[in-house]
């Protein structure tokens, strides 16, 4: 297996507030990774970190064997690492066509039609609604934008925040099985965090918790489900 | 304002319209008696107070009659608050909808009419026009920045300074013509675009405001105290009149034949007005074409997704820093262009004609014109520059000019309780799918609705 991502040692802070202490994570070319913790830990913040925005004060990031941790955030992307980020982040007065146009802003413009219908492919629903205003879709409709716009500008590593965010049920097993889909048949790395921890570890080849800053565990997705530290923390109360 | 925030409300009959009519006659007394009641007028160096409190009651009685009348009206067609959801979009939302789908045919139309009026119109409504169209070209290129990049500029006067002062210097010490130092003036308020870009690429918003306000006051000041090269206060006069391929519109000329001679024609002064007027229109039409086409291209589409999301933007791997400055820098092209127009055009410029008052009126254009849209801004420059004249033509009724910034106020205040994103604020996507002529009507819900939602720009 090739290393597609590798974090080591990486520090981040927001003032004086040291939000990552260390943070030291591996992925794999093909693997879903999953990291869980809880609020605060400083997840999304590893996530922004990798796309240079706050920069690392110390440690290390390694991108397909590039150093990637002083690049500026558009050419980091440009490289192939793509962010559904937190709170989906959509463009929400341009229309779901001119969303997924935007993604693909650093793309090849021949391969816009083939990814756009992928993306239509995965979400069918965004191809119904592709000239509403994004903005007055549903929240799902919305992470589904979030995401399919991620995908347009063809990663090979998409770094995915809270997918599952305020969704309901139904819709939440709909995005993660996509993901499944994303990464078994387009072949696209996945890093995904998430606070629905069971239905994301189940579904991760790998996984890591944090705690306020630092790693403090790693293992296989069923390794850490059969955890007893992860069930009481964060799967305690069904899921 | 308590009687407007009332009115969404109706309370229980006449009672409640009475009480709310009271209100607003004790506002307008408390904001008449100082503005309208009290005047100065001078006399032998000293100040004379002469009071008007017949106008002020007269104005209170007009404000406690009206609105009185006003609630009952609405009372009369009043809706219960639940209802007034599902009643659909107004009239003016409808309207706008209706303006912006058909918006190529109404600048056709507007374009034909534009052409047309200095052939059949006087020299004042050309010059009327000709001002008319300084202002629609200032808001066309400073919707660039605020409108379609979200950037709000409050010192956009100091760029149109710039392109002013760049003709005057280069004309009265190099001795270039008006047509070679109008790419001149351009490039140069473009450069200074880049330098206020570069110290505010951190800023958004407020704070942003704040920095491009205090630029326009530094561009000022300098053109006010650097008296070796800005002549200070007293300006710089004897700028050259542009020509027609070098033809210039004068009586005579000791360089060679005038446009009249050349054409045969007799000389007469609204040649140049009118030939001003084209200069000005075309311009304007060179910045409307060029925001229209860069719109459309991924430049322009990142200026707006700029606007909506700073984050997603550069998560989508697109360089914000390049995105801001060039924003900043094209529209300071524009204004330099008509900057440089500006000084050709009166022949004289000086610091007092970039003043904070023009940021603000170009903004207000703007912004009552509805952010990105242009029709809207040269419905609202229209309007602007019609309540600037307004004294003139209503001298009958005394010296309403005083009261210019009142009536000014009033209307976009006015303006905005009744249209809150802008006259025409209606945003059609910027592409659209092959094959069809519009997006369905039900599946783009306008801004002026998404406004009364809640949302904000
Ligand atoms: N912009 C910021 N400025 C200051 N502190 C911040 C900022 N963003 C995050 N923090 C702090 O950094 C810490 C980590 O935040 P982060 O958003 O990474 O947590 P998280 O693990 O993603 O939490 P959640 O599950 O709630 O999304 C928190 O203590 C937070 O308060
Ligand atoms: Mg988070």
């Amino acid at each position: 297996m090739t290393r597609i991502l590798d974090v080591s040692g990486l520090h981040t802070y927001y003032g004086r507030i040291q939000a990552l202490k260390g943070v030291d994570v591996v992925v794999d070319k093909g693997e879903i990774v999953t990291l869980i913790g809880a609020n605060g830990a400083g997840k999304s913040t590893l996530l922004m970190t990798i796309c240079g925005k706050p920069r690392a004060t110390a440690g290390k990031i390694i991108y397909d064997g590039q150093d990637i941790t002083h690049m500026e955030t558009f050419q980091i992307v440009r490289q192939g690492i793509a962010q559904s980020p937190e709170g989906r982040r959509i463009f929400s007065r341009m229309t779901v066509l001119e969303n997924l146009q935007m993604g693909a802003t650093t793309g090849n413009p021949a391969d816009f039609d083939g990814d756009l219908e992928r993306v239509y492919t995965l979400f069918p629903r965004l191809k119904q609604r592709q000239t509403q205003r994004s903005g007055t879709m549903s929240g799902g409709e919305q992470q589904m934008l979030a995401i399919g716009r991620a995908l347009m500008s063809r990663p090979r590593l998409l770094l995915l925040d809270e997918p599952s965010l305020g969704l309901a049920p139904l819709v939440v097993k709909q995005i993660f099985e996509v993901i499944k889909e994303i990464n078994e048949q387009q072949g696209v790395t996945v890093f995904l965090v998430e606070q629905n921890a069971y239905h994301a570890l189940k579904l991760a080849h790998r996984g890591y918790v944090m705690k306020t800053g630092s790693i403090t565990m790693s293992g296989t997705g069923k390794e850490l489900l059969a955890s007893s530290e992860v069930r009481s923390a964060y799967l305690e109360g069904g899921h | 304002m308590a009687g407007f925030k009332t009115a969404a409300l109706p309370r229980e009959g006449l009672s409640g319209a009475f009480l709310s009519a009271l209100a607003t006659a004790v506002v307008v007394l408390v904001l008449t008696i100082p503005t309208v009641g009290l005047k100065t007028d001078e006399s032998g160096g000293s100040l004379i107070v002469t009071r008007h409190f017949d106008t002020v009651a007269w104005l209170v009685g007009l404000a406690f009659v009206g609105r009185l009348v006003m609630s009952l009206f609405m009372a009369r067609r009043a809706v219960k608050p639940g209802e007034q959801k599902k009643a659909g979009p107004s009239a003016m939302d409808r309207f706008a909808a209706a303006v912006a789908r058909n918006g190529t045919k109404i600048g056709a139309v507007g374009l034909v009419i534009a052409v047309l009026l200095p052939f059949v119109t006087s020299n004042y409504l050309i010059d009327f026009g000709t001002n008319v169209l300084i202002y629609v070209m200032l808001g066309w290129g400073l919707n660039i920045v605020v409108g379609l990049a979200g950037l709000l500029d409050l010192g956009y006067v100091a760029f149109y300074a710039v392109g002013a002062y760049t003709v005057a210097l280069l004309a009265t010490n190099v001795g270039l013509g008006f047509w070679a130092c109008l790419p001149l003036a351009g490039l140069f308020a473009a450069a200074f675009g880049v330098v206020l870009g570069f110290p505010v690429l951190r800023l958004r918003g407020d704070y942003l405001a704040i920095v491009t306000l205090g630029f326009g006051e530094i561009i000022r000041l300098v053109l006010l105290n650097w008296q070796n090269v800005t002549n200070g206060p007293n300006g710089i006069g004897g700028i050259p009149r542009p020509t027609l391929f070098g033809l210039p519109f004068a009586a005579h000329s000791a360089t060679g034949p005038t446009f009249a001679e050349f054409f045969g024609l007799e000389f007469s002064p609204s040649q140049r007005f009118i030939f001003l007027y084209f200069v000005i229109l075309a311009l304007a039409l060179l910045t409307n074409f060029f925001t229209i086409r860069m719109r459309r291209l991924p430049v322009g589409r990142a200026w707006e997704a700029l606007r909506e999301d700073e984050i997603a933007c550069r998560a989508i791997g697109i360089n914000a820093t390049n995105i801001k400055l060039s924003a900043f820098a094209i529209g300071a092209m524009f204004a330099g262009f008509a900057g440089s127009f500006f000084a050709t055009r009166l022949g004289f410029i000086s610091p007092e004609s970039f003043t904070f008052t023009e940021s603000a009126t170009i903004l207000a254009i703007v912004v009552l014109g509805g952010m990105g849209s242009q029709l809207g801004v040269v419905l609202a420059a229209i309007m602007l520059v019609s309540l600037n004249e307004a004294g003139r033509w209503f001298s009958f009724l005394g010296d309403i000019a005083l009261y210019r910034p009142l009536i000014y106020g009033g209307a976009m205040v006015v303006i905005m309780l009744v249209r809150p994103r802008g006259l025409l604020a209606h945003r059609q996507p910027s592409i659209l799918l092959h094959g069809s002529d519009g997006p369905k009507e039900s599946l783009v819900p306008n801004d002026g609705l998404a406004a009364s939602t809640g949302e904000l720009p």
